[in-house]
């Protein structure tokens, strides 16, 4: 039985359905992220499971128990929310001790959690600073400090990461994700950032329009996407209309004047997706023009200009000589690197 | 640069720098002339003027004495007015702020629409005129004839008219409602900078609603409080309009001794010296106040 569930949870805001049909059940100790365009109703399921909204439809349960007959204050979740709302009255280490208070914790006990919580942040030796008086990478760590302190059987993260630059940004993902690991607190994490998405969790949930479109492994999401949404959302792509011809022997897959053997059970046209990176300079395959060649040091960016529309080339700077602007190329990529959608089933 | 360049622009007439701060003077003298005009020299004229004599029959006296501030701390008669003045005032204050940092919460609280109707109706009295908001609770509690007193007579609840008209509590009364509104927006506006998040994560830690106020929201809003509290102090001590018609001639303010002393006594000296004394109280302890709060909430609040 999983840790956490959630089945067929909706939520209705009169007419406007925000959040439809989510179903997902998370192992103890995982880490997962809800992630998707703004309006994509991640954020209304994280407030669903912490108890700030009820869903219209379904249910939440935690090991078992149904947690929306739950009162949020005893629900024990651990939340980090965008903006940390610490409480700018109280110093960090009052900040970090507050839930440890509600549970009644004896003084001596309260204040060795506190230290401990803090110094695992990093933040020993700032225990007396007020919120104000700290760096957002520092109130950052505070909240989570107050959050993992009170030992939550759920952490929620509601875009933790996205008032940080990119530097500290980096830097608290990787801290994250260590910390998560030797606690083996579950996790969900609520992000518009694919990358961190990718870099941070076990699995992914993509949402688009209140709907789940591909639940996976990072890797999974990103080699494989489920839909349209997904390939698009999730890193660069390139789509690229193609047929299926089975009127031939054998029957062939062919986008412009690239071509391969079909895959089996489709027919007629069909789009294929490529990512930028697995496209190859060949003698053979699309014919492109590069309109613009760009160097970002260890890589290569091309965009060209094909018989099937634009499309972008990612290429390892490994010291090969590369093509220049306006040259023309012939693209190619093998079967394996890329993912098909529509079409119709053949006989 | 160098330090010999340095020298020899220090030196040159007129520098950059005084040619600044002379522009400066000539962009604030009009501001500065009306200020001097209509605030400084009338309240310096008070000042001298409670200095001066006046006699039932000689007028007012140009000459230094000391009389009139001497009649004032001696007479027990003043030293009633002028602590009637901060009673009312500090009632007034505390009305305030038990009645309307509760009123600015749940305002703040509201949705949208309710949002600005309730705030209309809030902020609506200070479109109406202080004489006629007072004259209409001595409609409401004035006597034997007042509405409210004559249906609760009629009803058997009281035997007598629920005494109003020249009573401190019906000062108050009247003064904490024209009041209401300073504290409700200044304690709205401190409410305007508190997260809205801070609640729910105070509630996922455990916290009931009562703590949440309690621990989280009140100390967030107490400079709200306060500083609106310096508000209807500063202005309940002053206020005329209120205690002139409630109050009458029988219950006296410092501000409407002051009034009587110019208007009817025609003592102009010792009603200065009352206005003066009123003035330098309340500057006193309004500065006194914030100093105090911006000390406790400095670390806090910067």
């Amino acid at each position: 039985m999983s840790f956490l569930e959630l089945d067929r949870v909706g939520k209705q805001f009169g007419p406007q359905t925000v959040v439809d049909d989510f179903t997902l059940a998370v192992g103890k100790g995982e880490f997962i992220s809800f992630l998707g365009p703004s309006g994509c109703g991640k954020t209304t399921t994280l407030q669903m499971i912490a108890g700030f909204l009820d869903p219209s439809r379904g249910s939440i349960r935690l090991e078992g128990h149904d947690l929306t007959a739950v009162q949020p204050a005893k629900r024990g979740l651990g939340i980090v929310f965008q903006s940390y709302a610490l409480f700018p009255h109280m110093t960090a280490a009052e900040n970090v001790s507050f839930g440890l208070e509600m549970r009644r914790m004896p003084r001596a006990e309260r204040d060795e959690r506190v230290r401990a919580a803090l110094a695992m942040v990093g933040l020993t030796g700032y225990e007396e600073r007020y919120p104000r008086r700290m760096s957002g990478g520092q109130q950052q760590r505070v909240a989570l400090a107050r959050a993992l302190v009170i030992r939550p059987s759920v952490l929620l993260l509601d875009e933790p990461l996205s008032n940080l630059d990119a530097k500290l940004r980096e830097e608290m993902q990787i801290e994250l994700r260590q910390i998560q690991r030797n606690l083996g607190t579950t996790t969900i994490l609520v992000t518009h950032d694919q990358i961190e998405a990718m870099s941070l969790s076990d699995r992914i949930v993509v949402m688009s329009q209140g709907r789940i479109e591909q639940i996976g492994t990072p890797q999974e999401t990103y080699e494989r996407p489920a839909s349209a949404f997904v390939s698009q959302f999730l890193g660069k792509t390139n789509d690229f209309a193609a047929t299926v011809d089975r009127t031939v022997a054998p029957a062939r897959l062919a986008a412009g004047s690239w071509s391969a053997p079909a895959p089996a059970g489709v027919v007629g046209p069909v789009t294929i997706s490529v990512r930028p990176e697995r496209i190859g300079f060949g003698d053979t395959g699309l014919a492109a023009k590069i309109v613009t060649r760009i160097f970002q040091g260890n890589h290569w960016l091309f965009q060209c200009e094909t018989e099937c529309g634009p499309a972008i080339v990612i290429r390892q700077n490994d010291g090969t000589p590369q093509p220049a602007e306006g040259e023309t190329v012939r693209l190619a990529w093998r079967p394996e690197d890329m993912s098909l959608r529509g079409g119709e089933a053949s006989a | 640069m160098s330090a010999a360049v340095d020298t020899a622009a220090a030196n040159a007439v007129p520098t950059a720098d005084t040619r600044d701060a002379r522009a400066a003077w000539v962009l604030i003298a009009p501001a500065l002339m009306l200020f001097v005009g209509v605030l400084v020299i009338p309240l310096a004229m008070t000042v001298m003027l409670s200095f001066h004599d006046w006699g039932q029959y000689k007028g007012i006296a140009p000459v230094f004495i000391l009389k009139n501030w001497h009649e004032i701390a001696t007479d027990p008669y003043y030293a009633e007015m002028f602590w009637r003045t901060f009673r009312i005032a500090l009632l007034t204050t505390l009305i305030t702020a038990v009645f309307g940092a509760p009123e600015a919460y749940i305002l703040n609280r509201m949705s949208g629409r309710w949002k600005s109707f309730f705030l209309l109706v809030i902020l609506g009295p200070l479109l109406i005129s202080v004489v006629a908001r007072t004259l209409g609770w001595a409609l409401l509690f004035g006597g034997n004839n007042g509405l409210v007193n004559k249906l609760l007579m009629s009803l058997g609840l009281i035997g007598k008219p629920l005494p109003f008209m020249f009573t401190e509590t019906g000062m108050v009364v009247a003064l904490a409602h024209v009041m209401m509104p300073f504290m409700v927006l200044s304690v709205w506006a401190a409410l305007q900078r508190v997260d809205p998040q801070i609640e729910n994560a105070a509630l996922s830690l455990g916290a009931s609603s009562l703590t949440i106020i309690r621990r989280i929201v009140l100390p967030q809003i107490m400079p709200g409080v306060l500083s609106g509290a310096i508000i209807v102090f500063s202005l309940s001590a002053s206020a005329f309009a209120t205690p002139a018609i409630i109050g009458g001639r029988r219950l006296k303010v410092a501000a409407t001794l002051a009034y009587d002393e110019f208007l009817n006594t025609l003592n102009w000296p010792l009603g200065a010296a009352v206005a003066v004394l009123l003035l330098v109280a309340l500057v006193l302890i309004v500065v006194g106040s914030n100093a105090l709060i911006e000390r406790r909430y400095a670390e806090v609040f910067r």
